[in-house]
């Protein structure tokens, strides 16, 4: 496998509240333990975060509430200034740039999306999702036709003179969608996008955002609080507890090994079939697997489990291109699925 | 919830004391060793009592002095600072002369009683147009109706002329302090230090009374409409400032980041970003400002800004009661109108408006068109029927007379009953009071507020209601302040007295609570100037009078807080002691009051901001305290004299404020409100 070109790198990144942080974090060498930052009176938001974001994953940052996630995402594009570490985007070091240089990576390279939309109020959806490029001080007709290309593909057609609050929440969500993509970001920051939707809207924009994300291609954050959308839409999951990254890997690492008991707690409820590929179950081909059914090793074992009911013993695996790199036992899968 | 922005952890709010209630011991301590010290100490320390006068700092001496260098003297190289002055008011008696001539006195050449017309005002028929126009546009027929009517009124009733010239100075002033204000605003958001500096200036300058402001606005920049017009802009200002810059800190931090993420620069960031999304609450400034306008340059009557407040002043002068409140029943009509009128452009204009499709310059813009037809039309008429361009006058009504055979009616059968009244109250309330204030010693006084303020919110309160009675004394203030004190003190305890019971009776009957709440923001549109009306003609001069003003003045605060803080009570309270079989006395004694207790409080604080800003007003009904004193700096362009008895009064209402506010927050503490 090869490895992806890192778009966005994180190191020892640090954000300390309170009065002095940045001697303070310089006077303990960039690495001051709970204790000290205690005694200090300064409160660690991020502590320590190293974490790479690869070129077209979708990367998820998962914590409950005060765990630092929303901060962390405003640290990698510099909305809340870090008190120590770097943050590389393309190699470029985002603390050393230049007010002015922040504004141009920020005007052409990165789009965000809101968990409270944070729609303009004053202006119709057109003028929202032209709102980007406007400021970039683009002219007005091609920025509308733009505009109304995002619009047409969040589908919303024929909304574009409506005002936000004519909307429902899972519309206006989909103007915000709309308008970060309009600048064509290279990376897209997406705050907790559908937590302040009802519970079928939310899953109907996962889909959603799967559908444009296989279409766009994109270089993902996403944040949430929500163990099940992180894992039904991850790549990898980053898991955030007191400003700390406690866990980082693919959903299925983190389901098959949690790192902690406080890692744990989340995964114990999660259908493990819908999450282990059928890669992570396989065992080595015997040769005998050409003439049965087969199965990708990409796809999960809740996907494969169909595929026994005829009384097929075993399955064959496949790569990309089709070849088959072993096989899928019965029995494994009986057992995993059984576990719960 | 998201975590967002810095959580900032105070550390004191985490262990709120909870401890149990116990005997008051320290305060039981300090009012004993006062009292003891009130009574027995005027032998050892006379000096204690009355503030000894080699001591008397002389500040409203070094403030004149330096005032009249100002003007004599200062310069800043290229010009100096008399041609400043000079240069603001030229600049702001273009358009002044602009508003004035279009809608009273005409464009003339030349001046004084020989000035020829060249062109006449705007037809009266013209201006009620405009105004139903306006408000048919801003909020439907009704709003049309009821502008329509208010202006009629000023015509009907002969106050036509002096209501156009007060309208023109509001014309000019407020749009400035509304755009000042949000300047201000915007700088105070954009930078720390403005909001610095800005700051204690807003709260210095809401609590000098207004007369203050005309003092040294008269001394710099005459006598005239231009110099009122300024003074309005100085007091309409600050509160547009505070709200701006709370309306600005209100925009969601998403907005924020949005503004940063799309790459705004800091220009872009607060016209493009902030400024919009903070229209809502913008407006409602603009309404204030427009309200305060109003109140202004009726009190600005007293530098020359004439109008209906002039009427108002002339009619006290004269204690012609028919004409003074034919001329506050004119400032009520304009205040309502301006009111209701102000009101419905924040709402239309802060919901944004969907475009029209429709083409053409009739369809597009119908009451642009409307209003330019009307204008020709009337003023085309005007030159053929005279009555079209004024007010026929044998079609006035003048009320005048009625409402003077009124007051004389009144006088006649009620004199003797009302003035038992007064006479009770006088000797039986009043006196005592004032006496008993009086003959408190200024030290012990002092110390005493500084106790308070360090048991009620720490040292540096203590700090600060210890150095202001002192300056207060040290400035030879002391005897005046105490009659400040006592007319102040007296009317908010009656205006709470009144007020809370109101508020409670209200605040659980709907219906009733939507009356009184019309009632009380009626109430607080009018100018502080109308209420002195009333009063005088009932009582005539005197400490009564000005106290019957200031009540009905400052009870609008004193019925709302109550009213919202018992509204407030969460319903499942209510209902889980209901469920507990209280009875309603229960239900209102032990929860509703007990847990509006914070808002009664900053009722009370209100209150006494109320009645202190009124106080100064009833100057002119004889009083004897501070505003007496501004009152008398005014007529004699006594700067120093009236800045330093208006910082006085500010000293006085800072420590009840400070005080009030900060025991009302241990209330909300100790509540779990907070």
């Amino acid at each position: 496998m090869t490895i992806p070109e890192a778009k966005l790198v994180c190191r020892n990144v640090w954000k300390l509240f309170g009065a002095e942080a940045e001697e303070f974090l310089v006077s303990h060498d960039g690495h001051p333990d709970t204790d000290a930052i205690a005694a200090a009176g300064l409160v660690g938001a991020v502590r320590q975060v190293d974490l790479d974001v690869h070129e077209g994953e979708i990367f998820v940052i998962m914590g409950l509430s005060g765990s630092g996630k929303s901060t962390l995402v405003r640290l990698m594009s510099r909305l809340i200034e870090p008190t120590g570490g770097d943050v590389l985007f393309k190699g470029e070091n985002l603390l050393k740039a230049s007010q002015s240089r922040m504004i141009e990576i920020r005007r052409h390279q990165m789009g965000m999306v809101f968990q409270h939309f944070a729609l303009l109020p004053h202006l119709t959806v057109l003028d929202n999702v032209a709102f980007p490029l406007d400021i970039q001080g683009m002219d007005r007709a091609a920025r509308e036709a733009r505009a109304r290309e995002m619009i047409e593909l969040v589908g919303l057609a024929g909304k574009e003179s409506a005002f936000p609050r004519q909307l429902s929440g899972g519309q206006q969500q989909r103007v915000g969608i709309a308008r970060s993509l309009a600048v064509e970001p290279e990376i897209w920051f997406l705050d907790e996008p559908f937590s302040a939707l009802d519970p079928l809207i939310r899953r109907e924009m996962q889909d959603e955002f799967m559908r444009l994300q296989t279409k766009l291609h994109k270089t993902i954050v996403f944040i949430t609080h929500d163990f099940d959308e992180a894992i039904r839409l991850a790549d990898r999951i980053a898991i955030m507890k007191d400003g700390e990254i406690v866990q980082a890997g693919t959903p299925e690492e983190i389901v098959l090994t949690p790192a902690t008991s406080y890692v744990a707690e989340f995964t114990r409820n999660v259908a493990r079939a819908k999450v282990i590929r059928t890669r992570s179950l396989m065992k080595d081909a015997q040769g005998d697997e050409e003439n049965g059914a087969r199965i990708s090793a990409r796809a999960n074992i809740a996907e494969a489990a169909p595929l026994f009911l005829d009384g097929a013993p075993h399955l064959g695996v496949t790569d990309d291109d089709g070849r088959v790199i072993g096989r899928l036992d019965r029995e494994a899968v009986v057992s995993l699925m059984l576990q719960g | 919830m998201a975590m967002s922005g810095a959580p900032l952890l105070e550390p004191e709010t985490a262990q709120v004391s909870r401890r149990p209630s116990r005997l008051p011991v320290a305060w039981l301590v300090a009012i004993a060793v006062f009292v003891t010290f009130w009574l027995y100490g005027k032998p050892l320390f006379p000096a204690a009592f009355d503030y000894p006068k080699a001591y008397v700092i002389k500040l409203a001496k070094w403030i004149s002095s330096a005032m009249k260098w100002l003007i004599n003297e200062a310069s800043f190289g290229l010009f100096s600072f008399t041609d400043l002055t000079r240069f603001i008011s030229a600049v702001l008696d273009v358009p002044y002369t602009l508003a004035a001539s279009l809608l009273s006195t005409g464009f003339l050449e030349g001046s004084g009683s020989s000035a020829i017309q060249l062109l006449p005002p705007l037809p009266w028929i013209a201006v009620i147009g405009l105004v139903m126009l306006l408000g048919h546009w801003l909020g439907g027929m009704r709003l049309s109706l009821l502008a329509g009517g208010c202006f009629l009124f000023l015509a009907v009733f002969g106050q036509w002329t002096s209501a156009m010239i007060t309208l023109a100075s509001i014309l000019v002033a407020a749009p400035l302090g509304v755009v000042f204000g949000l300047l201000f605003g915007v700088a105070a958001w954009r930078w720390h230090w403005v909001e610095r500096m800005v700051m204690p200036l807003l709260d210095l300058m809401q609590t000098i009374p207004v007369f203050a402001y005309l003092v040294p606005v008269l001394f710099l920049f005459g006598f005239g409409p231009t110099a009122a017009v300024i003074a309005t802009l100085i007091f309409a200002t600050p509160p547009m400032t505070r709200i701006s810059i709370l309306s600005l800190r209100a925009v969601p931090s998403e907005i924020t980041d949005l503004g940063h993420m799309v790459g705004c620069t800091e220009r872009q960031m607060t016209w493009r970003v902030m400024v919009p999304a903070a229209r809502e609450s913008l407006m409602v400034g603009m309404n204030q400002v427009i309200m305060l306008s109003l109140n202004m340059v009726i009190i600005a009557s007293m530098i020359g800004a004439g109008g209906l407040g002039f009427d108002v002043l002339a009619a006290l002068r004269r204690l012609d009661f028919g004409a003074g409140l034919e001329a506050g029943f004119a400032i009520v009509a304009l205040a309502i109108a301006m009111d209701r009128l102000s009101q419905a452009a924040a709402e239309k204009l802060s919901a944004p408006s969907p475009d029209t499709q429709a083409s053409g310059l009739v369809a597009r813009h119908p009451y642009l068109v409307a209003a330019l037809a009307l204008l020709i039309a009337t003023t085309a008429l005007g030159y053929v029927i005279p009555g079209i361009r004024t007010y026929p006058e044998a079609l006035q009504l003048s009320t005048g007379t009625f409402w003077s055979e009124v007051v004389a009616w009144i006088n006649i059968n009620y004199f003797d009953t009302l003035e038992a009244i007064k006479n009770a109250m006088l000797i039986n309330v009043l006196i005592p009071f004032k006496r008993f204030l009086g003959d408190l010693p200024w030290l012990g006084v002092t110390v005493f507020l500084g106790f308070a303020g360090y048991r009620l919110g720490g040292w540096r309160l203590g700090l600060l209601t210890l150095c202001l009675p002192l300056f207060i004394a040290a400035t030879g203030q002391w005897e005046k302040a105490m009659i400040t004190v006592y007319l102040c003190g007296i009317s908010a305890l009656f205006a709470s007295l009144i007020g809370i019971p109101v508020g409670i009776i209200a605040a659980t009957r709907d219906r009733l609570w939507s009356w009184v709440q019309l009632a009380i923001d009626t109430l607080q549109t009018l100018p502080s100037f109308v209420y002195l009306m009333p009063a005088v003609m009932l009582f005539r001069v005197g400490d009564f009078t000005a106290m019957i003003a200031v009540v009905a003045f400052a009870i609008a605060p004193a019925i709302r807080y109550t009213a919202l803080g018992i509204r407030k009570v969460d319903p499942k309270l209510i209902e889980a002691s209901r469920a507990m079989g209280c009875t309603e006395w229960q239900i209102l004694t032990r929860v509703r009051l007990k847990l509006a207790l914070p808002e009664i409080l900053l009722g009370l604080n209100q209150t006494i901001m109320f009645a202190l800003s009124m106080l100064v007003i009833t100057a002119l009904v004889g009083t004897r305290d501070l505003g007496q004193e501004v009152y008398i700096a005014l007529t004699k362009a006594d700067t120093g004299r009236g800045l330093v008895a208006g910082l006085s009064i500010a000293a006085i209402a800072i420590i009840a404020d400070r005080l009030i506010s900060a025991g009302a927050s241990r209330a909300r503490h100790r509540l779990g409100l907070e």
